[in-house]
């Protein structure tokens, strides 16, 4: 904290700091092609995964921060998706309208599914069990419908021309494009999320998380409350997929949608942190990292490769579920809530 | 396919009552953890799971299947004491999401575990119990018998809870979490039994498990949300309740899979799940709210 001492810090450092940092984060397809020029692609699309996967964990920690612990977000990412596929290879509809129809639809899911549970103050474990079962049920739906949707091989969204095309919203082959609109619904995650951050609702719901009773009795209407916050995070997670089936260009029922998915949305927003605006892009960085750099080092060794043999696919997960444990046990604010707790110690 | 009211239609729903047992054992043990200390594990078909591998690998090694089944038992009951002491201990005072959460780590450790030291591959027992004929149709042996055991396993933890002293404690423990120790009672040893007899619950459901289903390190993925349903349904702590959801949840299961596509059987078991719990969220069967 060096410009602490000349007295400028509370002046440039909440506008200098964000500035710099989203210059950085806006360089990077720059960086890579300086320093990875033979694997500019591969880079870039580490990089897009964990920004598409930072979006989708930003929308869930809108909920998860509020003692709302979905495991239903596997059901929003799913409808996203699945709407927008099926919309364009049935129906020719374009995703600019497929999109939003699938937002509105993952939206009134989650509020049909929140409103009783909110009206009948559902929280805890139950709240998490009975997402849960919203999760399986629209995995299922999606398998059931496999003359449509392609079951659990999952489908891809026909391909428009040469793949890059305005009206199809596909932009694969260019990953520099593809990264600039990952960047871009990025930033528009973390605008909302500090939207909510600094709205009435937010203390409404923290509030409300705390003691629902008490917070009945000053007058918040919880349950309203609460399905705003639902909504908005339903409705931006089923964005999220969307982004993603537009990017891979394949869907499939454990890709986009199922338990396994909502798991990963939960345990990297704690990993990263809950309550903090950058929480979960740390934990995306911190999956996508920890799975490719385990699978290059394994890949890199020969001791390894032989010794680990087929199952190396599974080490990051063991070490991800042992991290995941010792997190919780003694990091519960996760990566960045600590090392900014920390920092606020030092500095006073 | 359409539904006819025939002796198939009869089968599948006698064969969805078969189905119930085995659901309502593996609820039984999830439902004693969760309503005695109150922690959702959610990683508890994985641990059902690390029960299949090792009866497996017992059997294989040339002991007999009884044999085998007790030393599964044995070491479900040691992981699940061991899940508690080392997992769930430490998060006890800590909001009661958390303990679910730790534990979904321990459902990726093992599910990874399981797919390194065994591969990917479905494995299986060998053991062909054949099956009985009545009038037209055929139930498997290794179903029948797994109800009968389901049957008796609910009916021995039912003594135990009512007719011992450590099951008494138990059950007083379960009513009131502060109370207990001012009474003098160790509540860390008695989370460790009862975690610990939830484990061979687990176990026992594993030995009737390999019987029936292929041994394969997703296979949590297919049995937990269903556990977890039949456990909030028939009411936390509520045994009897337990057995009525297990039966409930594989009708749809059952009637729905021979009607249709076996994913509309459980997506209807699902959705009737949701609906149950917004009309009833104590449970269908649950004593208090």
């Amino acid at each position: 904290m060096k410009l602490r001492r000349f007295g400028l810090a509370p002046i440039l450092g909440p506008i200098l700091g964000p500035i710099l940092g989203l210059a950085a984060v806006a360089a990077l397809p720059l960086v890579v092609r300086v320093l990875f020029p033979g694997s500019e692609k591969y880079y870039l699309h580490l990089l897009i995964q964990i920004l598409l996967w930072s979006f989708i964990y930003t929308a869930w920690s809108l909920m998860g921060r509020f003692g709302l612990t979905s495991l239903g977000h596997g059901a929003f990412t799913g409808i996203g998706a699945y709407t927008v596929v099926l919309l364009w290879n049935y129906l020719g509809l374009t995703p600019w309208l497929g999109i939003p129809l699938g937002m509105v639809l993952a939206t009134l899911v989650g509020l049909l599914v929140g409103y009783p549970c909110f009206r009948l103050r559902i929280t805890g474990h139950y709240f998490a069990l009975l997402t849960l079962a919203l999760t399986e049920f629209v995995r299922l739906c999606i398998v059931g419908l496999r003359d449509y949707t392609g079951g659990s091989l999952g489908t891809q969204p026909s391909r428009y021309g040469d793949g890059i095309s305005l009206y199809a919203v596909q932009f694969e082959p260019d990953r520099v494009l593809a990264y600039y609109i990952a960047f871009a619904l990025w930033l528009f995650g973390l605008y909302v999320w500090l939207r909510v951050d600094r709205s009435m609702d937010r203390y409404a719901l923290d509030a409300a998380s705390q003691d629902e009773d008490a917070a009945a009795s000053v007058g918040i209407d919880v349950t309203r409350e609460k399905l705003k916050i639902t909504a908005l995070s339903a409705g931006m997670s089923a964005l999220g997929g969307a982004a993603f089936a537009q990017y891979q260009m394949y869907i499939g029922p454990d890709t986009i949608a199922g338990l396994g998915l909502s798991l990963n949305i939960v345990f990297a927003v704690i990993s990263g942190g809950v309550g903090v605006l950058l929480g979960p892009t740390v934990g995306a960085v911190f999956t996508q990292v920890l799975a490719e750099g385990l699978r290059v080092v394994i890949q890199g060794s020969a001791t390894l490769k032989s010794l680990l043999g087929s199952s190396a696919l599974s080490l990051d997960q063991l070490i991800y579920g042992l991290l995941l444990i010792l997190f919780i046990i003694y990091m519960p604010k996760g990566i960045l809530g600590t090392l900014l707790a920390w920092w606020q110690r030092r500095a006073g | 396919m359409d539904c006819q009211l025939d002796i198939f239609f009869l089968e599948a729903i006698l064969n969805g009552l078969l189905l119930a047992g085995l659901l309502a054992l593996l609820a039984l043990g999830l439902n004693l953890v969760f309503g005695v200390i109150d922690v959702v594990w959610i990683c508890y078909a994985e641990v059902v799971m690390v029960g299949m591998y090792g009866i497996n690998h017992a059997y294989k090694a040339g002991a007999p299947f009884l044999l085998a089944a007790l030393i599964g038992i044995v070491l479900v009951a040691i992981a699940g004491a061991v899940l508690h002491l080392l997992v769930i201990r430490p998060v006890l005072d800590t909001p009661p999401i958390n303990q679910l959460l730790v534990t979904g780590g321990v459902l990726f450790f093992l599910q990874a575990a399981a797919t390194m030291g065994f591969g990917i591959d479905f494995r299986n027992l060998g053991i062909r119990l054949g099956s009985v004929s009545f009038f037209d149709m055929n139930f498997a042996m290794a179903r029948i018998i797994t109800f009968g055991v389901a049957l008796a396993a609910m009916l021995a933890l039912w003594l135990f809870l009512r007719r011992t002293y450590l099951g008494t404690a138990i059950r007083a423990i379960a009513q009131d979490r502060q109370i207990m120790p001012l009474m003098g009672v160790d509540s860390r040893r008695l989370y460790l039994v009862t975690s610990a007899i939830g484990g061979a619950l687990a176990g026992l459901a594993a030995a009737l498990m390999v019987l029936q289903y292929d041994i394969y390190p997703q296979i949590g993925l297919q049995f937990g949300p269903l556990i977890f349903m039949i456990c909030v349904l028939g009411g936390l702590g509520n045994m009897i309740g337990g057995f009525i959801a297990a039966f409930i949840i594989s009708q749809f299961i059952a009637v729905g899979s021979s009607c249709f596509h076996t994913e509309w059987g459980y997506a209807v078991a699902f959705l009737f799940f949701m609906l149950a719990i917004f009309i009833r969220p104590q449970g269908l069967f649950g004593g208090k709210g």
